[in-house]
């Protein structure tokens, strides 16, 4: 691949977005997760809570800061490197990410300070609301972003307009219900609460196998598990829903994905492993399950899924239709004030396709000039990169499955076993703290590199959607970039360990008293459940 | 969607133009004082507890105030696409120092008293300092190339390209006006922090915020007259000319733009804004005055008067261009021409009046809780929960 701006500003994009999405995830969950152990806290005054939301609520801070912070960089970077894709959706695109601000980041943000300055500033109830509006805010932030991406994917809802030369909303109502993005929100932020419990789950078994902080420990783990094991089904359940959601929005991600070459006889089956070669347009070594495919993508044992070839034929079909429109558009623009109704006619039966046409913008400066053999290798350019789509999908679906046993294996220990928890267990828990991290990333790699050639699918191909800026400002800023995150990541992370391993901040005339009691009860009745003790 | 034809699409430009200025000059208002705090750090504190006292003024609020930031660019993004496009990318590596500067703050408020290090501490000091006296004097800078006009052109299909080299581009931001608009942007907010500090903290602190404050009170009312002089003779200004609509297709090539005459021609045709100049005028002077005289409360608010006068002048003198172009005048957007669509300004605006009231409220119980000074003890006693 030859490296000019356009490859730089992805490579500069795919690389803040995936180091934003660090943190986003685990801001998601353990806002909540704080939140509910504050409730906990609340309702039965057990002072062990207050310490677990402060000690967690550190942590939570420590990660919330660089989501932020690295959140700044996506707002402003459409702008900046995406100049010609803010023009030409900025009047869809831009409303979720400002009512993403009105609506929830405002929110979060304002409520996160009072959450750390405000335990002895507002009352117990006050101080509580306060945490569940920082969770709310960060969760909401989750859905207009995603309704943003969802019209990436699927954009609905909107028309282009010859005279600005741009896509308009039509449908606000389409934009919001949009189902790629109802279903990417719940799956992301399911994520996100995956992240959360095995984070919280993985520190705690790490506690206890040291025998430290054994009550917080214990109480985290219940909490995390029961918590993680209704989310790991949940993010399972919608990454479900959303590939059945393309199966009609984006075919092309979907065959790529899948591997599926030929579109075969429903129901199709499903490429459990394999080796897809994008030369040779076949999978090597495949092994199959048979009508898989058919049921998880059409939900039924008739409905065709079409392959990669079929596919590139039909934007061989949409380029020529776009060709068309791409005229239309030409003569609309030169008689600006006396259009005749005949080419808007025209333009208008052609305009969905108007998207394919910009295709060629690679070969040839004027789509209406372009060869047969430039069509047909613009079609071609619609197939993504098969094979790290293939694997990316994998890794990601066989960690979720992982997810749903580990949860589900320390929600029964916690709540038919005493709390106790076999050292295997409890390693297993510790190594893997980063897994949900990689299939987050495996996620949204699937989801926006099988999104290419383009930016909006369908509509703008990325390779137009960049500003006009030369390759040593976007050299120059990705340089700075990488510099800039690695030296915060290493701080984070630093900062992250030592909090852990400083464990809670012993809040001893508090908890003193109460741990010697409940040490008593406990040395008086074994197996005594710490968690069924009566309120103090 | 029928209802959005009530409201007409020139009324909805003229209210999102003005939601623009309410968005720059709220997050001006509030993290205005942030920099201003940052800004002055280094110099408004000698030991480790008087700089936390400065740093925990602002520690609980200083991430709802940066949403401004956040939401003027989401807020420019939905209602003005072309401009968001246009200016983030023209003002491509100036916008990525701004942008290092919000990624340096929250971490330095964040991580800088979790060491005890005394190095680690002074570093993350000057950051702070930075990452608040740089924007503070590059939104400044961007003003003042704006006023002038910035070297761009639309191609037909609405690529927005760029005049120069990449050097030039960025160093050539840099003339004397605009770094005029920068000392401006940047005593203002100095002041602003000063007065902010004034109130929240007493002692040393407090004394030399004053002493600080009142001295960058008085840079900022210089520069801003002097800037006010330079626009009067020095610089020409831009203006429509042929036949228009203010309710047509936002496409910047359906319009012709001379640059003729000066920006002040504003002042004949409306009379009435120049009460914005008069109170960018007269607020530096009263914030000197309360500094000096150490009162807290209607220090901030003279303060507060300052900017407002001084953002909202430059929004109505300029008015109806946001961003001309100096290369090629048709290019220029204004409000007439580079807005988001009829339908989209209505939703937004719908979401605006839900929402906006709503964040104003809450923002003010927050600030409620927080009334007070903050003392010695406060940092001393709550080492472990406070920055």
């Amino acid at each position: 691949m030859e490296f000019g701006i356009v490859e730089l500003s992805r490579l500069q994009f795919a690389m803040t977005a995936m180091y934003h999405f660090l943190f986003v995830p685990l801001t998601l969950g353990l806002s909540i997760l704080v939140a509910i152990m504050e409730t906990v806290y609340v309702m039965t005054n057990r002072p062990i809570w207050r310490q677990m939301t402060k000690f967690w609520g550190t942590l939570f801070g420590i990660n919330f800061v660089l989501g932020v912070a690295t959140g700044i960089t996506m707002e402003f970077q459409f702008g900046m490197n995406w100049s010609y894709y803010s023009h030409y959706v900025g009047d869809i695109f831009g409303a979720p990410l400002a009512i993403e601000g009105l609506m929830a980041f405002f929110l979060e943000a304002t409520f996160v300070g009072l959450f750390f300055f405000g335990w002895d500033k507002l009352s117990k109830v006050q101080h509580l609301v306060v945490a569940w509006l920082v969770a709310i805010g960060s969760n909401f932030s989750a859905l207009w972003i995603l309704i943003a991406n969802g019209w990436m994917q699927n954009p609905v809802g909107a028309a282009f307009n010859p005279q600005t030369m741009r896509m308009e909303m039509t449908d606000f109502y389409a934009v919001l219900f949009n189902e790629v993005a109802q279903a990417k929100f719940v799956h992301t932020v399911s994520a996100g609460y995956v992240t959360a419990a095995v984070f919280v789950l993985g520190v705690s078994a790490w506690y206890l196998l040291r025998g430290r902080h054994v009550e917080l420990a214990r109480r985290s783990i219940t909490v995390a598990a029961a918590f993680g094991l209704a989310s790991a089904f949940s993010v399972v359940l919608l990454g479900d829903e959303s590939g059945y959601n393309a199966t009609h929005s984006q075919k092309m991600k979907l065959a790529a994905i899948e591997a599926m070459w030929e579109t075969h006889p429903a129901p199709a089956p499903f490429n459990l492993i394999g080796f897809p070669d994008q030369e040779a347009r076949e999978t090597h070594y495949a092994i199959t399950i048979p009508w898989a495919m058919g049921l998880i993508g059409t939900r039924s044992l008739t409905t065709e899924i079409p392959g990669i070839n079929d596919l590139v034929a039909q934007a061989q079909d949409r380029i020529r239709s776009g060709i068309i429109a791409y005229d239309a558009l030409m003569q609309i623009r030169e008689q600006r004030d006396a259009v005749d109704p005949a080419v808007t006619a025209t333009f208008e039966a052609h305009s969905a396709d108007l998207g394919f046409a910009f295709l060629l913008k690679k070969y040839v400066d004027d789509p209406r000039q372009a060869t047969e053999a430039q069509i047909v290798a613009a079609a071609n350019d619609t197939v993504p990169q098969v094979a790290p789509l293939f694997w990316a999908f994998r890794i990601m679906v066989a960690l979720g499955f992982g997810f749903i046993a580990t949860m589900a294996y320390f929600f029964w220990r916690a709540s038919f076993r005493q709390m106790r928890y076999p050292r295997w267990a409890l390693h297993l828990a510790v190594w893997m703290i980063p897994a949900p991290w990689i299939a987050a990333e495996m996620g949204w790699f699937v989801a926006e590199f099988g999104r290419q050639p383009w930016t909006v699918d369908g509509v703008l191909p990325t390779a137009m959607s960049v500003s006009a800026l030369s390759i040593t400002e976007v050299a120059l800023t990705l340089a700075g970039f990488i510099a800039f995150y690695t030296v915060l990541f290493i701080i984070e992370m630093g900062l992250m360990l030592k909090y852990i391993r400083k464990g809670p901040f012993q809040d001893v005339s508090e908890t003193e008293a109460w741990v010697q009691r409940h040490n008593d009860r406990l040395a008086g009745r074994r197996n005594a459940d710490a968690i069924a003790m009566p309120a103090e | 969607m029928i209802l959005h034809e009530l409201v007409s699409y020139e009324f909805l430009r003229v209210v999102w133009w003005g939601l623009l200025g309410v968005l720059l000059i709220g997050f001006a208002l509030t993290d205005g004082f942030d920099m201003g705090v940052g800004a002055l750090i280094p110099f408004v504190g000698k030991t480790d507890v008087e700089r936390r006292i400065a740093i925990n003024t602002v520690g609980p609020v200083w991430e709802g105030n940066q949403v401004w930031f956040i939401l003027g660019g989401g807020a420019i993004f939905a209602a003005w696409p072309p401009l968001y496009a246009v200016s983030f990318s023209g003002f491509y590596l100036a916008m990525f120092v701004v942008l290092a500067a919000f990624i340096v703050r929250p971490v330095a408020f964040k991580y800088r008293s979790k060491r005890e290090d005394a190095r680690w501490r002074n570093a993350w000091d000057w950051a702070l300092f930075a990452s608040g006296a740089v924007p503070a004097l590059l939104f400044g800078v961007a003003v003042g190339n704006v006023i002038q006009g910035v070297p761009f052109h639309f191609t037909d299909d609405l690529h927005a390209i760029y005049e120069g080299a990449w050097y030039a581009k960025f160093i050539g931001l840099l003339d004397p006006f605009s770094i005029l608009a920068g000392v401006v942007s940047l005593a203002m907010l100095v002041m602003h922090g000063g007065a902010w500090l004034t109130l929240k903290a007493d002692g040393a602190v407090q004394a030399r915020a004053r002493a600080i404050g009142s001295v960058a009170a008085l840079v900022a009312v210089g520069a801003y007259v002097l800037a006010g002089l330079w626009l009067a003779f020095g610089i020409e200004g831009y203006r429509i000319v042929g036949d228009y609509t203010t309710s047509g297709p936002s496409n910047p090539l359906h319009f012709e733009v001379e640059r003729t005459g000066s920006w002040l021609a504003a002042y004949s045709d409306r009379p009435w804004i120049v009460i914005a100049p008069v109170m960018g005028i007269l607020g530096p002077l009263l914030t000197f005055l309360g500094l000096r005289a150490g009162r807290e409360v209607s220090t901030l608010l003279f303060s507060k008067m300052a900017i407002l006068g001084v953002i909202s002048s430059v929004g109505l003198t300029m008015f109806p261009f946001i961003m001309p172009s100096s290369s090629d005048p048709q290019s220029s957007l204004t409000v007439w021409n580079s807005s988001s669509s009829h339908l989209t300004l209505f939703i937004m605006l719908v979401v605006t009046v839900i929402f906006m009231p709503l964040i104003l409220a809450y923002t003010a119980w927050v600030y409620r809780v927080l009334w007070g000074k903050v003392r010695a003890e406060d940092v001393t006693e709550n080492s472990h929960s406070v920055y």
